[in-house]
């Protein structure tokens, strides 16, 4: 194929009014500064971390009118010197609870994908699976856990089998949505030029159910922190030498060290946090360039 | 696999018959009714008419992507939209956001097993994109960074990157506002002037479809009228937009549209 080299007059402004669009698109705002995007983070993160001060002020003042024994509720600040004291063993029950979720979720996201991708194959393999998914979602995780603990021991892999099944069913859900959500123009397009179903599902389906996993992700990752926490309050229970951060909670809440317990509590929420940021800088990181108003 | 050469022109355009074509959805009125026509080889036919009258019902049958419930469309020479002898560009742009330009005009090489090996399916997109006049920077983005006519210059590209037959376009450029409308479509004659595919293209623009076509078709609930012969001259400029032939062809046209409306 030629190309014609030169350009008239008017294709010089066709072509600018593509320029101009994708300048437009590309560059951020001329009036945005450094200073701009710093106030707006103030802006953001002043009122969470205001809202924070008023709850400890107003818990502070609440443990003192009434006179609260410790027992019952303890005063803020000594929930943060508990965690100072026992903060080599609230890091080690992080770390333990936090690889078992990692791993839970992990697992969840694997087999979640494989089993929604079973799914999206055909109706009736979905209409065979799917009520089962749902009694993933169902059945109470504190009546299961200690039937796996029959079946898999007070061990490590217990909290891992809790924590998959608790967090499976976000990700078979949105993956086989992903899978079975496609515009029916880009199902058109491959469908026109003969694609087989080995390719519709590489090129296509699966790209298009990235975005959905990671938006079941961010549900699942919370769910997982859950799960493990749920199944340690088991684990530990059977007198296993196990520290999570579940096992440490009951066995501070059966000294009454209610100031221990709490601690545990906010670094096992901190550990949610953490698992969903994680998750969700990988969703953008993954989708910033993907996403548009028209495509997705 | 099929080797296409980067300076390789179209495969043979291909004439589009309709016998006795009809497509009904479920148990309503036939959306296409018994339509007989040509879409000569080499040539750009238009289908203009009101909303719901069946325009893209036919381009989808023409496509294959419509089974029709009586009758059948003849291609001849016969064209394979598997091989890439057949394309088709949508209303909406429709490139994969996770693929940059070139690997979205890439795509029908990789689904057809056209060029033999990935650099030459590269050097391809490249060629075509850089016919449809996308900025060589823009050509590694990815469709949230493009503008709707870059998205649309991609989405011709990948239509003609397979040198087809036959081009089917429903309503390309109604998205765009008139001025980049009217610059694809001068770039589509140009395009045309390269390689004179057959193409049907689907639009309610009048003046689009007087300005592009050979023929134009008004469609009527699921009927068309005979063919409206478009003789202005070849190349077509903005003097050709301004003829009084021009405004003559527009008003013939808007005529049977608005003998339909009535």
């Amino acid at each position: 194929m030629k190309h014609v080299k030169g350009h008239s007059p008017r294709e010089h402004a066709n072509k600018s009014l593509d320029q101009h669009a994708s300048a437009s698109l590309g560059s951020p705002h001329p009036l945005r500064t450094n200073s701009t995007t710093l106030s707006d983070a103030w802006r953001r993160g002043l009122p969470p971390v205001l809202f924070t001060l008023s709850v400890l002020v107003a818990w502070d003042v609440v443990v003192q009118a009434f006179a609260l024994p410790p027992i019952l509720l303890p005063r803020p600040w000594d929930v943060v010197q508990s965690g100072w004291q026992q903060a080599d063993v609230l890091w080690r029950g992080a770390v333990v609870t936090g690889s078992a979720a990692l791993a839970g979720f992990a697992l969840s996201v694997v087999i979640g994908s494989m089993i929604a991708m079973l799914m999206s194959q055909s109706t009736t393999i979905r209409l065979a699976l799917y009520p089962y998914v749902i009694l993933l979602q169902t059945v109470p995780i504190v009546a299961i856990a200690p039937l796996l603990i029959i079946w898999s021991g007070y061990e490590f892999r217990t909290v891992v089998w809790v924590t998959l099944i608790i967090s499976l069913f976000p990700i078979v859900n949105s993956v086989t949505e992903g899978l079975m959500a496609i515009p029916r123009d880009r199902l058109d397009l491959f469908t026109l030029y003969g694609a087989t179903r080995a390719q519709t599902l590489m090129r296509l389906r699966i790209p298009t159910a990235i975005r959905y996993l990671l938006l079941g992700a961010r549900t699942s990752c919370g769910l997982a922190v859950i799960g493990a926490i749920v199944a340690e309050f088991f684990v530990g229970n059977g007198g296993a030498n196990y520290s999570g951060l579940g096992t440490l909670m009951t066995g501070w809440q059966t000294l009454g060290k209610t100031a221990s317990l709490l601690a545990a509590l906010f670094v096992s929420t901190g550990l949610g946090i953490g698992m969903f940021a994680m998750v969700h800088l990988l969703s953008t990181t993954i989708l910033s360039r993907w996403t548009s108003t028209d495509d997705l | 696999m099929v080797n296409l050469a980067l300076d390789s022109t179209a495969a043979n355009p291909s004439s589009l018959r309709c016998h006795g074509l009809s497509v009904r959805f479920g148990d309503h009125r036939n959306v296409l009714d018994r339509i007989t026509c040509e879409f000569p080889a080499g040539r750009i036919s238009s289908l203009v008419g009101p909303s719901g009258c069946g325009k893209s019902t036919l381009l989808r049958t023409l496509a294959g992507l419509q089974m029709p419930t009586q009758g059948r469309v003849q291609i001849d020479p016969p064209a394979d939209a598997g091989r890439g002898e057949i394309a088709f560009v949508f209303q909406q742009a429709t490139l994969l956001p996770w693929r940059s330009a070139i690997e979205n005009v890439m795509l029908p090489l990789e689904l057809c097993g056209l060029a033999s090996s990935a650099k030459q399916r590269r050097e391809l997109a490249i060629d075509e994109l850089s016919a449809m006049e996308l900025e060589t920077a823009a050509m590694n983005r990815y469709p949230s960074e493009l503008s709707g006519g870059m998205k649309m210059r991609v989405s011709l590209a990948r239509a003609l990157v397979t040198r087809p037959a036959v081009l089917l376009l429903d309503e390309p450029f109604a998205a765009l506002d008139d001025m980049l409308r009217t610059a694809l479509g001068d770039l589509l004659l140009r395009r045309w002037a390269m390689s004179a595919f057959t193409a049907v293209l689907v639009t309610h623009n009048v003046s689009e479809a007087v300005m592009l076509s050979h023929h134009v078709f008004v469609m009527r609930s699921g009927q068309l009228t005979p063919p409206i012969d478009d003789w202005l001259p070849h190349p077509r400029d903005e003097t050709v937009r301004t003829s009084k032939e021009f405004n003559e062809l527009y008003a013939a046209v808007s005529e049977l549209l608005r003998g339909d409306l009535a």
